[in-house]
């Protein structure tokens, strides 16, 4: 298949490289290279291991966001085969990139400074005063710093002629260095074999150098800061990425309202209290920031940000304002900057581009509009990209008149034919445009770039340019070394003598909220799907067997679901008979529905949101089973098969499934805070749970037949009957299985094991709130359980009401429920402090008294 | 002529607040005609961090921080001053035409550029509208002395629009007092800014007070007084003019300057974001008095 000699490499017409490598054998070495790799690998094995990276990146996200806006979900698919850069165009790349991050550097010290390069003619004023990044609150408040610039990233493209074109400057990329680590990270699991023959410049030396960077920066507490990531949530796009960098780097990834600005400086809500922290890694749009000096109604920042960076008790990075840098007309006058500051050439042009606030230049993209790609210098809202070439005459017109109106706020640029790369895309070998975000990050006094990045590919170059379009592929990037890259990891070498003390990172408080919902929402998931499985079986007895004591067991059952999950009407409320007479419907809804609050589905909606929310805590195979659950497991079977086996089977998967969540967190996670909220959660759900669905089938009487039927049906739920049976053989009694169930504190089904389990996890919770002393939410546990050893498990069915029903186990767990509602309040209380949305207070209107 | 001015503001909650954060922009600026002798903001309950700075613009800035449950805020806000005019500014402004103006603004670099570029785009309250030229260009008819044309603009907003309150707040947007063409000082203020700028001139929000002289035979009430608002351009060589298209006056020594700024967000007298407290009530007063 694979063929030096003529015009085709794997069925490969060599025409598609657009006039790059016309033949066979221009390819460069290390294509060929690649080529045979390939080869040897076949082409089946080649398509499968794409598979499986296809697979893993869905699975974390990057390449779909899990719980974000569907529309926007990133529809890119995996390209196995990498973009390879030789050493020689790398070192002209660095170089160049050098260049430029440490231009914009001095640009951005001066726009927020003296403003120099707008007074002498560099840069027209609109450029700044008209730009949406522009924050005037934050002109001289980065002043003394090193750097004003620390992250700079830029999307590079080959142009045909081989020259590469800066196409995007970003101080905050949508797709961040997280990205190539993570396609790094894939390609090398699954498809190590094409690394072969080969010396590819490994990531994490860039990475260090961003540690390294971030701990620099400190202004106090230099010796140990603490650094946080700060992302808008699990709603945005790229959250994914923030949670993926988050873990590699070991921060705590926070979100606005994990901080507070106390004191002029800003503070972790952590579960131990507040925690003063020194930088934040910023994922946060600028304008987004602070929102009582830059605005805006959104909560995704911190009021008072701004002044504790102004008070010198904080760095942010990238600096807030540096996404003024982020214009493309900026592109048009970088060259005569250049020259002004480092008296050089421009090493790495940007693609070509006419800033219409000038009126020769606005002229000719008005006359050139069809073939000029259109955009704006800051984002509009509303601004619709067109792509060069098909526009029809009211489309230009329309664009022409938004142009015409504003002119100062757009540009035109050249659309450039960008180069092709050998590219894997639908089972077949192509040729795709090629576009790859850098990384760089500042490092000692100047910049390092990542020795590698991003690459998406496409069909056309045009579509590449639009910074967020959705569409074609992602690939890794190797950038060739001759020497082997000392292996480098994120670890530091302790000198042999050093002690090191363990640091364990308070934990948010709102990871521990959401670590606590994600064990309440795996047990509740597992106790519906047991349940569930419980009535299956029951329905198809009652199918097969037509026996009323079964159907009465069954309604008893099916009144028990609704008021466990509280999804009521259901069977207890009106319409019931109906629903009794034929549960199918009402099942499949409590199966299926992800909208009905209670449902099976929505339970497991609600586990994967708590989980993507603290994914950065959790062990990668928990998350990797939670996301497969929540996102895979979709019975496909209708209505009217809700009675067969096959909803049985599926039921029965899932539970096995959940389990094993449990199991994996007990095995995998070490026993620090995010353990114990994870499993605090877990105990309070299933002692509420176990009280509820006794409550429903143990405290009504029934006739022996029924009676025993449910008993049996309740340890079965319970996954109890075994141990029942071997305990106390076949005497079916309530007052035994009430024994079990309560008050065994070595079982751990029972509600004395989830009580003494709390009491020992609570009494683990670090806690420095002297206020809280003696804690109280040790003191209601104990309650809890001195109450339950009060009682004799044997008088609680002495006192029966005349409609047959057990009042004092009524009563008794009644109270335990309160007592654990109580319980559960108090925990987030204390340690979620679930703080209110914060309030802009509303500004008083300038009115003359008349 | 000299003032003492307080300015009271207080907000009461339904529902305790754990925690604000406010930012006051009510320190009265020193000009070249006003002496701002004293100034002093007091707060209630007593601030745990205060701390006063310039911004961009030059006005003093006042950040504060609360961080104890309260149920009311109250921030007073006293200031002595005096002020002085001169109205001979508005005639040498006359020297130019309003387009040798604009023409100067985008070509003389000896120009301050910080002073100028900030007041000249639209801002965050005051985005481009296509109908603002059109109502602008009536009275800046061709080659005309700019301080009259401006003075027309003014005059004109004066009859033309209808002195409304409670049809608008901090927040209407520009677009509906175009369309309603009522309001209070602040939408004219705006409303003029956006049509100057609009004509490529630079204009700035001049936030302040208004001496009131109750009507004779009648006493001032104290505190019957508001903040005001107005609007200024800019005319080379002269400088800042000030125009007050609520009373179609040119402010003299009865309008009091605390801040400037491209529009109301950038000098809000008192903002804040409040962790808590429910819905809020607040109540104004502002009292200028002459003293001797």
């Amino acid at each position: 298949m694979f063929s030096e000699d003529g015009e085709h490499i794997l069925g490969l017409n060599m025409n598609h490289f657009s006039g790059v490598y016309k033949e066979a054998v221009d390819l460069p070495a290390h294509w060929r290279r690649l080529f045979r790799n390939i080869d040897r690998l076949g082409e089946r094995r080649l398509n499968r291991h794409k598979k499986e990276a296809q697979q893993l990146l869905r699975e974390n996200g990057a390449i779909h966001n899990v719980f974000g806006d569907p529309r926007v979900s990133r529809a890119w698919s995996y390209d196995p085969l990498p973009l390879i850069i030789d050493e020689q165009e790398w070192a002209l790349i660095e170089r160049g990139l050098l260049q430029r991050a440490e231009l914009f550097n001095l640009i951005l010290a001066d726009i927020y400074g003296e403003q120099k390069l707008i007074r002498q003619g560099f840069l027209p004023a609109e450029l700044v005063f008209a730009h949406k990044k522009f924050f005037y609150p934050c002109v001289g408040i980065e002043a003394g710093r090193n750097k004003h610039l620390t992250l700079y990233s830029a999307d590079l493209a080959k142009g045909s002629d081989g020259q590469f074109w800066v196409v995007n400057d970003f101080a905050k990329p949508p797709f961040a260095s997280g990205y190539a680590l993570e396609t790094r990270i894939i390609m090398t699991h699954s498809l190590p074999q094409i690394f072969e023959d080969f010396q590819v410049h490994r990531l994490a030396m860039y990475f260090r150098a961003l540690r390294n960077n971030l701990v620099r920066m400190a202004r106090h507490n230099k010796q140990d800061p603490r650094i946080v990531l700060l992302t808008p949530g699990p709603e945005h796009p790229a959250y994914f990425e923030h949670a993926y960098q988050a873990a590699y780097l070991g921060y705590p990834l926070v979100q606005g309202g994990d901080l507070t600005v106390r004191d002029q400086c800003l503070w972790l809500k952590t579960v131990e209290g507040l925690r003063q922290v020194d930088v934040v890694l910023s994922r946060i749009d600028d304008e987004l920031s602070d929102p009582l000096e830059l605005g805006g109604d959104s909560f995704c920042g911190v009021p008072g940000l701004l002044e504790a960076v102004r008070c010198g008790n904080l760095v942010v990075s990238n600096s807030i304002g540096s996404q003024v840098i982020e214009n493309p007309a900026l592109m048009a006058f970088l060259p005569a900057i250049c020259k002004e500051f480092f008296s050089e050439e421009l090493l790495i042009p940007s693609v070509a581009t006419w800033w219409c606030g000038h009126k020769k230049e606005c002229r000719y993209v008005l006359e050139h509009i069809d073939k000029l790609l259109i955009r704006p210098i800051h984002p509009l809202p509303g601004f619709n990209y067109l792509v060069p070439g098909g526009l029809d005459d009211q489309q230009q017109a329309r664009l022409k008149t938004e142009i015409q109106a504003n002119p100062h706020l757009f540009v035109g640029q050249q659309v450039v034919q960008f180069a092709s790369y050998p590219a894997l895309e639908n089972d077949s070998l192509g040729a795709r445009h090629g576009l790859v975000s850098t990384y760089m990050t500042e490092h000692e006094e100047s910049y390092a770039l990542m020795p590698g990045g991003m690459t998406r590919v496409r069909s056309s170059s045009a579509d590449l340019m639009f910074p967020s379009q959705p569409g074609g592929a992602i690939k890794d990037t190797w950038v060739l070394t001759r020497e082997i890259d000392k292996q480098v990891n994120l670890w530091r070498l302790a000198r042999p003598d050093q002690l090191i003390k363990p640091l364990s990172s308070a934990l948010p408080s709102r990871a521990a909220e959401n670590l606590f919902w994600a064990g309440r929402y795996a047990e509740r998931s597992e106790q519906t799907a047991r349940l569930l499985r419980t009535i299956l079986g029951k329905l198809r007895d009652v199918n097969e067997f037509r026996d009323p004591d079964d159907q009465s067991c069954l309604n008893q059952l099916l009144q028990a679901l609704t008021q466990v999950t509280q999804t009521y009407p259901g069977f207890v409320g009106q319409h019931a008979a109906a629903k009794l007479a034929d549960p199918r419907s009402e099942l499949f809804s409590l199966i299926r529905d992800p909208q009905r609050p209670g449902s099976l589905r929505a339970n497991l909606n609600s586990l994967g949101y708590a989980a993507y929310a603290v994914r950065d805590l959790l062990p990668e195979d928990t998350w990797r089973v939670i996301d497969q659950v929540q996102k895979h497991w979709d019975p496909k079977v209708s209505r009217q098969q809700i009675g067969s086996g096959r909803m049985f089977e599926q039921i029965n998967q899932l539970v096995i499934q959940l389990t094993s969540i449990s199991g994996q967190a007990f095995e995998n996670m070490s026993r620090e805070t995010a353990w114990l909220m994870l499993n605090i959660g877990r105990r309070v759900e299933r002692a509420l749970n176990l009280i509820a669905l006794l409550r429903e089938t143990l405290v009504p009487g029934q006739r022996p037949t029924v009676s025993a039927q449910i008993l049996e049906a309740v340890l079965s739920t319970c996954n109890s009957l075994l141990v029942f049976r071997r305990r106390y053989r076949s005497f079916m009694e309530v007052s035994t299985i009430l024994e079990l169930l309560l008050f065994d504190e070595n079982y751990p089904r029972t509600l004395a094991f989830q009580l003494r389990q709390l009491a020992l996890h609570i009494r683990g919770i670090p806690n420095d709130r002297s206020w809280n002393f003696p804690r109280s939410d040790e003191k209601q546990i104990s309650h809890c359980i001195s109450e339950l050893n009060a009682i004799d498990h044997k008088e609680l069915i002495l006192e029966v009401t005349e409609e047959g029903r057990y009042a004092l186990l009524d009563k008794t767990l009644a109270q335990q429920q309160e007592q654990l509602e109580v319980l559960s309040n108090l925990l987030t209380e204390l340690y979620f402090s679930p703080t209110e949305a914060p309030r802009q207070l509303g500004s008083v209107i300038q009115e003359l008294a008349s | 002529m000299r003032y003492r001015v307080t300015h009271t503001t207080r907000y009461s909650y339904s529902y305790s607040v754990q925690m604000c954060r406010n930012q006051a922009c009510l320190h009265p600026r020193q000009t070249p005609l006003q002496d701002c002798q004293s100034f002093t903001l007091s707060v209630e309950p007593q601030p745990a961090d205060l701390r006063e700075r310039t911004d961009f613009f030059g006005n003093q800035m006042t950040h504060f921080a609360i961080q104890e449950a309260h149920e009311k805020l109250i921030v007073s806000a006293v200031s002595e001053l005096e002020i002085r005019e001169r109205p001979e500014r508005y005639e040498q402004a006359d020297r130019y035409s309003w387009e040798e103006v604009r023409e100067r603004l985008v070509k003389d670099r000896s120009l301050p550029a910080g002073d100028i570029f900030p007041f000249i785009y639209p801002s965050p309250l005051l985005p481009a509208h296509p109908e603002l030229v059109a109502y602008g260009l009536k009275s800046f008819t061709p080659g005309r002395p700019f301080a009259q044309a401006v003075s027309d603009l003014m005059r004109r907003i004066y009859t033309e629009f209808s002195y409304s309150p409670g049809v608008t707040t901090a927040s209407t947007p520009l677009e509906q007092v175009i369309k309603r063409k009522k309001g209070v000082c602040q939408d004219f203020a705006h409303f003029a800014i956006a049509c100057l700028r609009s004509l490529g001139l630079a204009a700035r929000y001049v936030s302040g007070y208004l001496e009131t002289i109750p009507p004779p035979g009648e006493v001032k009430l104290v505190g019957a007084d508001a903040s005001h608002a107005w609007f200024a351009v800019y005319a080379p060589e002269i400088g800042w003019l000030d125009f007050d298209p609520t009373n179609n006056v040119k402010p003299g020594d009865q309008h009091v300057t605390v801040a400037w700024g491209r529009d109301f967000s950038d000098v809000s007298p008192l903002k804040g974001i409040t962790i808590g407290g429910g819905k809020h009530m607040v109540m104004v007063s502002v009292d200028v008095a002459r003293i001797s």
